[in-house]
């Protein structure tokens, strides 16, 4: 089937999120739509997919202009979508999620589990996937829940299919999976809309590519532009995308871990046994697929976690069984990977998520009461040197971009007299532009001696970074090893497999 | 960031794997504790209100097949031998918990529980002339725990929905005064019980209004609504009922229908099958609530928009419509269990004579983990609770009649508190599902 938007205008009170936007998608291509986060891909996607209804513009399949009142009519029409946050039912079962909303049904009512456990297998084995219609989905991991997406969009005859964001969440092996799949289905015949920011799948993968900026479509691309031309189409500027950094000088500060068992209040061990030392002036990156134990780990440091054995020593101090308090005061900065939830306080201004972790005594606070004026005084001084973009110290946090958001948290967790960074995903969800910004700090900590930690899923990013990269698989570490590593050697030790030489 | 290929890796194991931590067993020492402060309890009670003479347990009535005797033992000896069973069980407890890491199974607590009741009856009905019956404890049981039940499976049918319903005693409330009305003026029980579903209806739909389409506090709309529902039907009563008895306050009930030999069969049937239609109702309701949410489209939908309303969205199905009609329903059924209280009961209404069912049935819910059959299952016990306390004034036990009042709640609260453990309700219950 062919896609064609025309005009597709959606406007967010003031804000523009998509204008004027055109976009053709022939059957049997992969069209990629690219741009940074907050550029209006994803906003478009769901105006396609009837969650929003657009201002001004059309929807035309095969010449046919379309009305979607709800996602219904737009799969009714033949569009399948698979979404960046699943749209899966965690306690269901895969046959129960692929038959929701148009569920075969025998006399009374009654559901025929049996009809869509065979169109599960039957599709399932299509692909070459292996699923089981009968698991339940919040037991699967990642990569095979997005398949269960995948069937299900399958299992209602969709011609054009959406993957909004779809690697975010794999590992490098599941997601040239991925791409394979997606290139059967092109093969096949479908239309496919691939939505993402990395350069790398882009060029291998799309037919076309269309470039998204602010809103608006700013150029198309050809699968064989380079990383750089792609990457200022994107921005629009010329961006770099290496992060230069000298190579380490090794100081005596040290942060050693030894043994470290962390374990969930259900009896999980999520930190399996795991000792690590940081020298001051090194990175180490922990890499992994997310979900394999980097969350609690990077809680323990900081003594968020109840159940904790093993021993944490920062510059020889036992942190363990120490109050978040007092690790903070031992110096440890800590960059949560989910800002929101654990980083900032969104209806409170920059000003006051800049002091939020020293709010016990002076120079913030005297005899009980703020000081306002050393508040201000100080997130202004913050909000330049850290170039966060916003109207002013007073703006709610909320309001602002994953970028400056990011940057706030860096501002409050770098201004203090640091022994130790940890960063957990520094830049999920932060456009280029920031990451940029990020990855420079996070050096330049290093430069000045401090151990730092930097968690993330994304292997370009760990690999960037890093002196140094540990890799955890359930809860474990497969091996620390050189950052000069060679990523399929990186993406199989993700997969659990040590490398030669190397004891898990 | 570099940007080479990715080669596809030979010997990757299959992503399909879930991501496994190794586990290990952890296992609370709470049971045995309770099971041991249950005991001491017991065995203080025994010590500090001694209570000689014999108790009398009726087993059979002289309608069954063949009659059981009355069997007469002596209470304090059964009582004191109760409490070395019940300390004995504690003990095994402590050592399956502690030395070999395993969880209190059933085959400990249910006997525990048990002989823990024998106990407790055998020392409360000690020295009293009259029959402690056995029979009539359940069959009350079943009977006091018609509005639980009812309420119970109401509140699960919204709670799954995504509509929390703290309303259920508005519900049975505004229930039970419709059908005294309703049944006395039309002199039928069943309009009687036609309009306490609607009743039920009608403050659900009062709460899906505002829940659902107007997105209000979900628990601030339900407690409002109990305190609104208090104030309109003691306003009527009082206003109305009172002034004209005969003609609005007297209703016929329901008689007791036997079922031909299953009635006969001794102690459970006179008291399971010997009951009005209302209760007999009370079971296959529940089975078709089970059977709704399990088995059908229906309950499918249902279930999808209470745990993941958006992606119930992206595959078409109306998330409001579908939390309006279930809870709509489930205003029907809460009804019924209002109508207990008139049509069944005692044929009149009185102010406030619900008396905080529906905040039972409430932790029934909870409870019963948001399953229909748990629920009706814990509606059960705590109207066991609720008879217990009658049964025991009828014999004379040596307690306040006070405290044999809080006898319901506090076995609801140690219930709720203590034995539940780690339960998990519909993700999405509560939360108002609003499109961006």
């Amino acid at each position: 089937m062919r896609l064609e938007l025309r005009g597709i205008t959606k406007r967010f009170g003031a804000l523009v999120a998509n204008d004027h936007i055109d976009l053709v998608v022939e059957p049997g291509e992969i069209h990629c739509l690219l741009g940074e986060n907050g550029a209006g891909k994803s906003t478009l996607m769901n105006v396609l997919y009837g969650l929003y209804t657009a201002d001004e513009g059309e929807i035309v399949l095969d010449g046919q202009v379309q009305r979607f009142a709800g996602p219904g009519d737009a799969m009714a029409a033949g569009i399948g979508m698979v979404h960046q946050h699943f749209m899966l039912v965690p306690v269901f079962t895969v046959a129960e999620n692929v038959m929701l909303g148009h569920e075969h049904t025998r006399g009374g009512g009654r559901l025929d589990l049996e009809a869509a456990r065979t169109q599960v297998r039957e599709i399932a084995a299509r692909f070459g996937f292996h699923v089981d219609p009968d698991a339940v989905v919040e037991d699967l991991p990642v990569g095979v829940q997005q398949r269960v997406e995948i069937i299900k969009s399958l299992a209602r005859d969709a011609d054009v299919l959406v993957f909004d964001e779809p690697t975010a969440v794999l590992t490098p092996q599941e997601t040239d999976e991925l791409m394979g799949i997606m290139r059967q289905l092109r093969d096949e015949g479908a239309a496919i809309v691939f939505i993402t920011h990395k350069l790398r799948e882009v060029r291998e993968v799309a037919d076309r590519i269309t470039v998204v900026r602010h809103g608006r479509v700013v150029g198309e691309a050809s699968p064989t532009a380079t990383d750089a031309e792609l990457a200022s189409l994107m921005v629009g500027r010329a961006v770099e995308l290496t992060v230069h950094k000298d190579a380490p000088v090794l100081r005596d500060n040290a942060l050693e871990v030894s043994g470290l068992v962390v374990t969930s209040p259900d009896g999980q061990v999520m930190v399996d046994d795991v000792s690590f030392e940081v020298r001051g002036g090194e990175v180490l990156a922990i890499a992994g697929v997310q979900g394999n134990g980097q969350t609690e780990l990077t809680e323990a440091l900081l003594g968020l976690q109840e159940d904790v054995a093993g021993s944490i020593r920062l510059d020889g101090n036992e942190l363990v069984g120490r109050s978040v308090r007092q690790v903070l005061d031992a110096g440890v900065g800590f960059v949560p990977e989910d800002r929101n939830h654990d980083g900032l306080v969104g209806e409170f201004s920059i000003a006051e998520n800049l002091m939020l972790d020293r709010s016990d005594g002076p120079p913030f606070v005297r005899r009980g009461a703020l000081q306002l004026g050393e508040r201000d005084r100080f997130a202004h001084e913050k909000v330049a040197e850290f170039d966060v973009r916003t109207q002013g110290i007073d703006t709610k946090v909320g309001r602002l971009s994953g970028g400056n958001q990011q940057k706030v948290v860096l501002a409050r967790e770098l201004s203090r007299d640091l022994r130790l960074l940890v960063a957990a995903q520094p830049t999920r969800g932060v456009d280029v532009g920031s990451i940029e910004f990020i990855h420079k700090r996070i050096v330049a900590t290093r430069d000045a001696g401090v151990p730092v930690i930097v968690v993330s899923t994304e292997l370009d990013e760990a690999v960037a970074l890093a002196d140094r990269i540990m890799v955890m698989y359930r809860g474990s570490v497969v091996g620390i090893v050189p950052s000069t590593t060679p990523r399929d050697v990186l993406g199989l030790m993700m997969a659990g497999i040590a490398p030669e030489g190397e004891a898990a | 960031m570099t940007a080479q290929a990715v080669d596809p890796a030979p010997g990757a194991p299959a992503p399909d794997a879930p991501v496994e931590h190794r586990t290990v067993e952890t296992v609370s020492s709470k049971a045995p504790v309770i099971l041991a402060v249950l005991t001491g309890l017991l065995a203080l009670l025994l010590v500090a209100a001694h209570h000689p003479g014999d108790v009398r347990f009726a087993l059979g009535s002289s309608h069954d097949f063949f009659e059981i005797p009355v069997i007469v033992v002596p209470g304090p000896v059964v009582a004191w031998g109760g409490v070395v069973v019940m300390a004995a069980l504690t003990a095994v407890a402590f050592v399956l918990t502690s030395a070999l890491r395993r969880h209190v199974p059933a085959w400990v607590t249910v006997p525990f529980a048990v002989v823990g009741l024998v106990a407790f009856l055998a020392w409360a009905g000690a020295g009293s002339p009259r029959d402690l019956s056995i029979t009539g404890l359940i069959s009350g049981a079943i009977a006091l725990s018609i509005p639980i039940v009812y309420g119970a499976l109401g509140g699960v049918i919204g709670e799954r929905a995504g509509v929390v319903n703290i309303a259920i005693e508005a519900q049975l409330l505004l229930a039970a005064f419709t059908s005294a009305l309703v049944g006395s003026i039309t002199r039928s029980p069943w309009a009687g019980l036609v309009a306490a579903m609607l009743a039920g209806v009608l403050v659900a739909l009062v709460l899906g209004v505002f829940a659902i389409t107007y997105r209000v506090n979900q628990v601030i709309v339900g407690v409002v609504l109990n305190v609104l529902v208090i104030g309109i039907t003691s306003f009527l009563y009082s206003q109305l009922l009172v002034p004209n008895a005969q003609a609005l306050n007297t209703t016929p009930r329901f008689p007791r229908v036997g079922i031909p030999l299953l009635e006969r069969i001794p102690v459970i049937g006179p008291a399971v099958f010997n009951q009005t239609v209302v209760v007999y109702l009370m079971f296959v309701v529940t089975a078709a609530v089970w059977f709704g949410l399990y088995r059908t489209r229906w309950g499918l939908r249902v279930r999808a928009v209470g745990e993941h309303p958006k992606a119930a969205d992206t595959v078409g199905i109306k998330v409001n419509a579908t939390r309006y009609r279930a809870l709509l329903m489930a205003g029907a059924v809460a009804g019924i269990g209002g109508a207990f209280y008139t049509v069944v009961s005692i044929g009149q209404f009185g102010r406030e004579m619900t008396a905080g069912a529906g905040f039972i049935a409430l932790a029934a819910v909870i409870f019963g983990k948001w399953d229909p059959l748990r629920a009706a299952f814990a509606g059960l016990l705590f109207g066991f609770a609720s008879n217990l306390q009658s049964i025991l004034s009828v014999v004379g036990a040596p307690v306040p009649s006070q405290f044999m009042l809080m006898l319901p709640y506090v076995i609801t609260l140690l219930a709720v508190a203590g034995l539940v453990g780690r339960s998990r309700g519909p993700a999405a219950s509560g939360v108002a599902y609003e499109k961006e």
